[in-house]
């Protein structure tokens, strides 16, 4: 078990420094900073001493290097377009994304697996046809589209909602929330249904799938012969039967989310760290990108390791030792 | 529940009398947006139209730039050179910052030396400074090492910091990102300014109010600004076609026509001073990417003359552009001190066979090859000029490799190396505008001198263009106090590279923004944005 762990945990800080390495590697290809960090007048050779002092002359791994030597103490840099500490500017914008994420995921869930329940119990009813073919907007819209329509509608035609931005929000420590005021939670409804939407659909196919395929299961039948309710059946039996699976893709959805907030944020002008993101990346902001990148590759890294464990946990034939090998999930 | 609803209409019944019989000081909020953040409120951080003028709302100058871009008494009531190397600013009694503490000489002075200090990037405006010194409670002198008739001009952009409060919180100089330190001044300010900062959160929203102790008699009437940055371009239209934001200030071309149907926003378009050209690489003895070898079609003026003649910037603004472009012939604008009115006209165009039998005699029958650079995020519609502009040489037989990049890989690219070297292009796009200065000289002496590492002039003279009688010209000009003298070189120094058909300029793009139908603002002609003369109706 610990020899499991300490291997899982080996090759997760290898992956990190692959994806910081492939990183920097590509960072040149985002071309020069300089340019937009001094003014319209600096002389060449100004902007050559600066390029210089900044370590953008520096071969990518010696670069690299120093960064991670930086990042291993804490700190991150300062941003080059706004001269502020990365860490706090991507520890400020985290909670805007991660309550997104969290509304987002939520509305998958609670909205998306009732949907797939029905669908799968009543897979020839013409609400399930109509809820079908609804959900394959959520499959083939771009999320850019998706949220600009929610925004004509719901903010310009109807004035129901706020267009963009976080609404109010309350500060609790360092962490600013959206959910103790009114227009904070108005606030959070559109990009909550623009990123929701994909995962939604997910998961009402994934459940109406399942939910088909244990509808025809031998138990389901005995369950039918007992006498037992359709409400005890379908719920009791049949959906419980399915949540494994919905489980596990949930799990590894929110890391998606987390990360593909990118669009969302920047279509509602979202303060969190996915807007950040594109705002350095318009500006060849290194320090920012780079924390970005380590810090979803950390997500991802995490959420898999803890998937890994919670497979090691329920499943016994993978504590044989021969896990390495046996892969494939 | 019967309670409940009762209890409800009392309380609504007596909010509306309370609304009734409240005082008729109505709240004037401000809200709005631009693509993208004001990068830093600290003044000096950066030498960009953006945050300069979002800055001078909080940091009052000496001197500040009126509706029409003339100077105006701000802080300095009394300025002038007392002699050619000697400058005075008298400044204005009784201001108070918005800590309530008084601005003196001393805070002048500090705060020029921290504007031409370590991390500001305000430094291009001190060259020709030897020293700032107070004299007397009021007054302070600068004595230059050379006559500059501009100083008060580029000195229009720099607000005032109180000293006290630098020195307080350790933000002296301003942030230095070659060290890894962050900067009080970055997220704070304390000026003298109409407005005050209330609340700074980087990249979420920036709110202002006024300040009821400002020197000067408002004309605005807001009692409170929020600035948001939204970074999609549909979202800022829905936004204020939904009225959640009041204006927003870079419209993106391709709205402009449904912004103008809307019944309750309006659009305000004017020429910006930035002037789009194209460059020829004149310094190379051989172009790049073409197919000519061992001579520099681009050396000959016959040759330059040729295509200049052929680009239509007049299709260009009614197809690229969609009417929103000013063409010139000139490398500076309207607005600008030194533009020449009489000189602003483009020869006529050339017909296709006028402009292959020019260059037959210059020795390309056949046309040639070249490449072109070109942007495709920093002008507006930049990359569809440069298409426009390779369909038009076509039709002459010059044929046009054009790659088109983002702006961080393509200035990288084109602009000179450090040792003034060329950089890697032979024909190209760039805008400028003499945004320190708003004099022509700033441009000749960046785009049109001969590059020379020593005198450091020529920067940004990405094709090497060289007359030295224009040199020596744009030399004088430089430290000329006598305007009509310095006038007259002007005019002899534009007439020399309209002839020699040096740049092809195309045009000034429109600065176009959008507001509520209810808002009234005065759009300046350099793209800044001064709260103060915003009214909410």
């Amino acid at each position: 078990m610990l020899a499991f762990i300490l291997r899982r945990i080996l090759q997760s800080i290898a992956v990190l420094l692959a994806v910081g390495l492939v990183a920097f590697s590509l960072f040149r290809y985002v071309g020069d900073p300089i340019n937009a960090m001094v003014g319209q007048d600096t002389t060449m050779e100004q902007r050559e001493e600066l390029r210089q002092k900044l370590g953008l002359n520096d071969p990518a791994p010696i670069q690299f290097a120093k960064f991670i030597a930086n990042a291993a103490r804490g700190n991150f840099g300062l941003s080059y377009r706004t001269s502020e500490p990365v860490g706090r500017m991507i520890l400020e914008r985290m909670p805007a994304t991660l309550e997104l994420s969290f509304c987002a995921a939520l509305f998958a869930l609670f909205v998306g697996v009732p949907m797939g329940v029905y669908t799968g119990l009543y897979p020839r009813h013409w609400t399930s046809r109509l809820l079908q073919a609804i959900s394959l907007i959520g499959i083939s819209l771009p999320t850019f589209l998706i949220g600009i329509l929610l925004i004509l509608i719901f903010a310009v035609s109807l004035h129901w909602l706020p267009s963009f931005g976080r609404g109010q929000t309350v500060q609790i420590g360092w962490w600013t929330t959206n959910f103790l005021t009114v227009k904070g939670l108005q606030a959070l409804i559109l990009p909550s249904i623009t990123l929701g939407l994909f995962q939604l659909t997910l998961l009402m196919r994934l459940v109406r799938s399942e939910m088909l395929e244990v509808m025809r299961a031998d138990y389901i039948k005995f369950a039918r012969a007992r006498g037992l309710t359709n409400r005890a059946i379908n719920f009791g039996h049949a959906l419980k039967n399915t949540l494994v699976p919905v489980i596990t893709v949930t799990g590894l959805q929110l890391g998606a989310l987390i990360a593909f907030a990118i669009v969302t944020e920047t279509v509602f002008a979202w303060p969190g760290v996915g807007q950040l993101f594109i705002q350095s990346v318009q500006f060849s902001d290194i320090p920012v990108m780079a924390a970005y990148l380590l810090l979803i590759g950390l997500l991802f890294v995490l959420i898999n390791l803890t998937v890994d464990l919670l497979y090691f946990a329920v499943d016994p034939r993978l504590r044989g030792g021969g896990l390495a090998r046996a892969g494939g999930h | 529940m019967h309670f409940n609803l009762r209890h409800s209409l009392a309380m609504t019944a007596l909010a509306c009398a309370t609304l009734s019989v409240a005082p008729a000081v109505e709240a004037k909020t401000f809200k709005w947006a631009n693509s993208g953040d004001v990068s830093s409120m600290d003044p000096y951080a950066r030498q960009e139209t953006f945050l300069l003028t979002f800055n001078s709302n909080i940091y009052d100058p000496l001197i500040r730039r009126d509706k029409d871009l003339k100077l105006e008494p701000a802080l300095a009531t009394k300025w002038g050179q007392s002699d050619p190397t000697t400058w005075f600013f008298d400044i204005r009694p009784n201001v108070k910052f918005h800590d309530g503490t008084p601005l003196t000489a001393d805070d002048i002075v500090f705060s020029l030396n921290r504007a031409n200090g370590p991390g500001s990037n305000m430094g291009s405006n001190f060259v020709s400074v030897k020293e700032i010194k107070k004299v007397g409670d009021n007054r302070v002198e600068v004595t230059t090492k050379y006559p500059d008739p501009l100083l008060a001009d580029k000195w229009a952009a720099i607000g005032m910091m109180s000293k006290a409060w630098a020195e307080k919180n350790n933000a002296v100089n301003s942030a230095d990102m070659t060290k890894n330190e962050e900067n009080f001044a970055t997220r704070n300010a304390m000026g003298t300014g109409p407005f005050m900062l209330k609340e700074r959160k980087a990249g979420e929203r920036t709110v202002l109010v006024p300040n009821p102790n400002w020197w000067d008699k408002p004309v605005h009437n807001l009692t409170e600004v929020i600035f948001t940055p939204v970074a999609n371009p549909a979202t800022r239209v829905a936004a204020l076609k939904a009225g959640d934001i009041d204006m927003t200030y870079e419209v993106p071309p391709a709205d402009t026509e449904s912004l103008k149907k809307e019944a309750n926003v309006k659009v305000l378009e004017g020429p910006e001073t930035r002037v789009v050209f194209l460059g020829f690489d004149q310094e190379r003895p051989e172009l790049l990417e073409s197919n000519v070898k061992g001579k520099n079609p681009f050396k000959d003026k016959k040759v330059r003359e040729a295509i200049h003649r052929s680009v239509d910037v007049d299709a260009i603004k009614r197809t690229v552009m969609r009417g929103q472009s000013f063409p010139t012939n000139l490398m500076v604008a309207p607005g600008i001190n030194g533009y020449t009115k009489d000189l602003d006209k483009r020869p006529a165009l050339l017909k296709p066979e006028e402009a292959k039998k020019m260059l037959a005699d210059a020795g390309y029958p056949n046309g040639f090859e070249v490449g072109m650079d070109c942007p495709n995020d920093r002008y507006v519609n930049d990359e569809k000029i440069c298409q426009a502009v390779v369909a038009m040489l076509a039709r002459i037989g010059v044929k046009v490799n054009l790659r088109a990049q983002t702006r961080n890989l393509y200035f990288a690219k084109i602009l000179r190396k450090a040792d003034l070297s060329p950089g890697e292009t032979s024909f190209y796009m760039l805008g400028w505008s003499p945004a320190q200065t708003y004099d022509v000289h700033n441009v000749f002496e960046a785009l049109i001198q001969t590059p020379n590492k020593t005198t450091k002039k020529g920067q940004f003279n990405a094709g090497g263009y060289s007359n030295p009688a224009l040199d020596k010209l744009a030399d004088a000009m430089e430290q000329e106090t006598d305007k009509a003298k310095r006038d007259a070189m002007i005019k002899d120094a534009t007439k020399l590279y309209v002839d020699d058909f040096a740049y092809i300029p195309l045009h000034q793009q429109a600065v176009v923004w959008a507001a509520r139908k209810n808002i009234d603002l005065v759009q300046l002609a350099d793209n800044s944005f001064p709260l103060r003369f915003v009214n909410v109706k």
